[in-house]
């Protein structure tokens, strides 16, 4: 048990994300053929040994609430501690739509009091990684530290799909001394991993502090004016960091795990990645149906042929359909002689016999959630 | 403790010797089925699915598996405040304390635990069998007929019938007779092991049989017939659906076989009948660019490079480049390694086939007597055993 709690943030979402988004937080963004991006997060935590974890919701949390349920997947269904799933609420002094990360932090101040950790993990919700946090804890109390970002390199990173894009520059000692949020030319190939460590204490001054000036956003406005006055470090992350920041992103990660190496990483054996039980029967192949190159979830049926695609749990492939390069979410239906090629199908599309459906790796092509064609 | 109308008593304590090594450190209840279950998941999500909440768990041999895959019993939402899933080894009581000698000794020996709940009926429960089945329905018709007891019976072919306890019925349903194998069957009704009691008739029942030194304390032999006997109201309940006992090697073959094709024998992908097991928290199944799967069951956490013809995978099964697996079943976490070739066998939870290894080859005249009795034209490698590099396994025969 690590003397730390874990808050996480779900209200970071990136217009770039489109269609996936527009009725989920990125939290519940799906991923990796059954899981939701919060998985990561909340598996990282439990993996470190952390049983208290706060889940800000922010908006479009339906789906957000229906996966976490109790928490009883993570082992967060606890008497002492566990998962708080933190909804936005109006008071007198809360209008119930947060201006910012502060403002969202502020308003559960009363799970923050509560907790009795002396540290908190603080965590947005569109950065994936396998790693537990326990080096990371060592080295913030070793070091003296107030604040401690997470970061890794990113040296190829593509401008188009900035957001949240923190950047560090560190002394020789790994102290930082700039810190630029989405800068046009970054200067380093530093980029913070969304998770920050702190006393809990300190988060709470911070917030209390930044709201009494009438500034809400956690980076800007906490963070960066903060750079000389406290003393904020850098812990670098050498493992595979997935961003969810774009459609392109999010359509290049889930491909990644094609790669036995990545997806090895990221679904480690130590560190097992949990997620809701469906309780689907194992994936079925039929008749002539094949797959290659793929990640398939139980309860797919594939009569078909299935080229480099990761599909999602209870998708059917009919006979004569070739499903190439794409992504399907959980029970669409590709029809009889259907051929689709850098698709990204959200949940329950249902595509009709012999359709043609193309999009190009530049531009994979997203089809609404419960869309027909 | 508040009252339940049912509870269900779950016969686990088999050893299933007709399983050879693979029951060696299991009972038979925990022995893997169907990619990712367990043959007492069926039982289970039975009653769960049947509304029933109480399950008590009669184990006694290696229930070591078995206690720690039931745990709290959460995968089947039997995690409850009033009742759930309870695990029921034998215990010493004052100084007297015995083994379960039989099935009636077994929920004699329990009498404490059900009266607990004063329940109005008591369904018994093997965990040896393969089925989806309503036990809703088969209390209602127990009720509708004013039964002391119901059996549970399947229609099997009149030439097989003599392999079964065969319930001999008149024209209402009404067992007047109960012959166990017999050598001429006069019906063709073979009891599945599954029984509905009124509590109160049931239980002077176990009370006196346990007092009767010349009995073998079992259902069929002795409770049964005892209550014809005695003019109590048994009635037949006629189960018409996919049942199997996966008792041998063969049948636990065939049952996995039995999910296989576009229309299988047996469909557990049931929205309205889900079945429910513990998951183990892995990825997807990926299969890489050479291999080549075709009308199989692939779990998840399993990894392909090679080829997979009609066969069941479970989870996390490792095939790696150039193997060749056809109409087997591999069991959770085990290897096959490069180039082995593996054909009409089971391979035991986390065996390894070593590379170039052949499991179902046939048998020449160099490979000696050995005994096939149990395993028939199946071949069986044991849980966590070693196949070594290149070498040849002939047909029926058991590595362990």
């Amino acid at each position: 048990m690590e003397n730390a709690f874990g808050l996480i943030y779900t209200g970071d979402a990136s217009m770039q994300l489109r269609e996936l988004t527009f009725s989920r937080s990125v939290a519940a963004v799906p991923f990796g053929g059954r899981y939701r991006a919060i998985d990561f997060m909340l598996s990282d935590l439990v993996n470190t040994g952390i049983y208290n974890v706060g889940v800000i919701a922010q908006k479009n949390y339906h789906s957000l609430m229906d996966h976490l349920e109790s928490g009883k997947e993570w082992d967060l269904h606890r008497k002492r501690d566990g998962l708080f799933v933190l909804p936005p609420f109006v008071t007198h002094d809360n209008t119930g739509a947060y201006r910012g990360t502060v403002d969202a932090i502020r308003s559960c101040l009363g799970y923050i009091r509560r907790s009795q950790q002396k540290y908190v993990v603080l965590m947005g919700s569109h950065t994936i990684y396998n790693t537990t946090y326990n080096e990371m804890l060592r080295a913030h109390i070793g070091s003296g530290a107030d604040i401690t970002i997470m970061y890794n390199r990113e040296p190829d990173y593509d401008m188009n799909e900035q957001f949240d894009d923190l950047r560090l520059k560190l002394d020789e000692d790994g102290r930082v001394v700039d810190l630029a949020l989405n800068p046009a030319r970054p200067e380093t190939e530093l980029c913070s991993c969304d998770a920050f460590v702190m006393e809990k204490s300190l988060l709470e001054y911070l917030v209390e502090d930044a709201f009494a000036h009438a500034r809400y956003d956690f980076m800007n406005d906490v963070l960066i004016p903060h750079v000389k006055d406290l003393n904020i470090r850098g812990w670098e992350y050498k493992g595979y960091v997935a961003r969810l920041n774009s459609l392109n992103a999010f359509y290049r990660h889930n491909m990644a795990l094609l790669d036995k190496a990545i997806s090895r990483e990221l679904f480690s054996h130590e560190h097992p990645i949990y997620t809701k039980i469906k309780d689907e029967f194992p994936a079925r192949y039929v008749g002539e149906g094949s797959a290659v190159n793929s990640m398939i979830a139980d309860g797919c049926i594939i009569e078909g042929r299935v080229e480099n695609s990761i599909l999602f749990r209870g998708v059917h492939v009919a006979p004569g359909a070739v499903v190439r390069n794409s992504i399907i979410m959980q029970a669409s239906d590709i029809g009889e002689g259907s051929v689709l090629d850098h698709m990204i199908l959200d949940k329950a599309v249902s595509v009709g016999a012999r359709r043609t459906l193309s999009g190009h790796g530049s531009y994979p092509v997203i089809l609404r959630k419960g869309s027909k064609v | 403790m508040p009252k339940k109308k049912i509870i269900a008593m779950l016969l686990a304590g088999g050893q299933g010797s007709r399983l050879g090594v693979l029951t060696k450190s299991m009972a038979k209840p925990a022995v893997p089925f169907g990619g990712k279950y367990r043959i007492i998941d069926f039982p289970l999500s039975n009653c769960v699915n049947s509304d029933i909440d109480t399950v008590g768990v009669l184990t006694q041999y290696e229930p070591l598996a078995l206690n720690a895959y039931l745990g709290s019993g959460q995968p089947w939402d039997l995690d409850r405040m009033n009742g759930g899933v309870f695990v029921l080894p034998p215990y010493v009581s004052g100084s007297q304390g015995q083994w379960y000698s039989g099935t009636a000794n077994a929920i004699y020996q329990n009498i404490p635990f059900i009266d607990q709940y004063e329940p109005e009926y008591v369904l018994i429960l093997s965990g040896d069998h393969i089925y989806k089945m309503d036990y809703a329905k088969m209390l209602d018709f127990h009720i509708e007929k004013k039964a002391d007891a119901t059996i549970a019976v399947l229609t099997v072919p009149m030439e097989e019938a003599s392999r079964f306890g065969i319930m001999n019925t008149d024209d209402e349903g009404r067992i007047v007779e109960f012959e166990e194998k017999p050598p001429v069957p006069k019906s063709n009704k073979a009891s599945m092991g599954i029984y509905i009691f009124n509590w109160k008739i049931l239980r002077p029942y176990l009370v006196a049989d346990e007092a009767d030194e010349r009995s073998s304390h079992d259902f069929g032999k002795n409770i049964i017939p005892n209550l014809i006997g005695a003019g109590a109201r048994l009635f037949a309940y006629n189960f018409s659906g996919y049942w199997k006992d996966v008792g041998t090697l063969k049948s636990l073959w065939e049952a996995n076989m039995d999910l296989l094709g576009s229309k299988p024998e047996f469909r557990i992908a049931d929205k309205e009948w889900r079945i429910y097991s513990k998951s183990p928290a892995m990825p997807p199944h990926y299969l890489s660019m050479d291999s080549n799967v075709k009308n199989s069951v692939v779990s998840e956490g399993c990894v392909v490079y090679g080829e997979v013809k009609n066969s069941v995978l479970f989870t996390g099964v490792h095939v790696d480049k150039g193997a060749k697996i056809i109409d087997s079943i591999v069991m959770p976490n085990a290897v096959i390694g490069e180039g082995a070739t593996v054909t009409r066998a089971i391979i035991g939870e986390g065996a390894v086939v070593k590379a170039g290894a052949f499991v179902g080859a046939e048998k020449r005249p160099e490979d000696g007597e050995y005994d096939t009795k149990l395993t028939g034209d199946i071949t069986l490698v044991a849980n966590t055993v070693t196949v070594p590099e290149g070498k040849r396994v002939p047909v029926g025969m058991i590595v362990q």
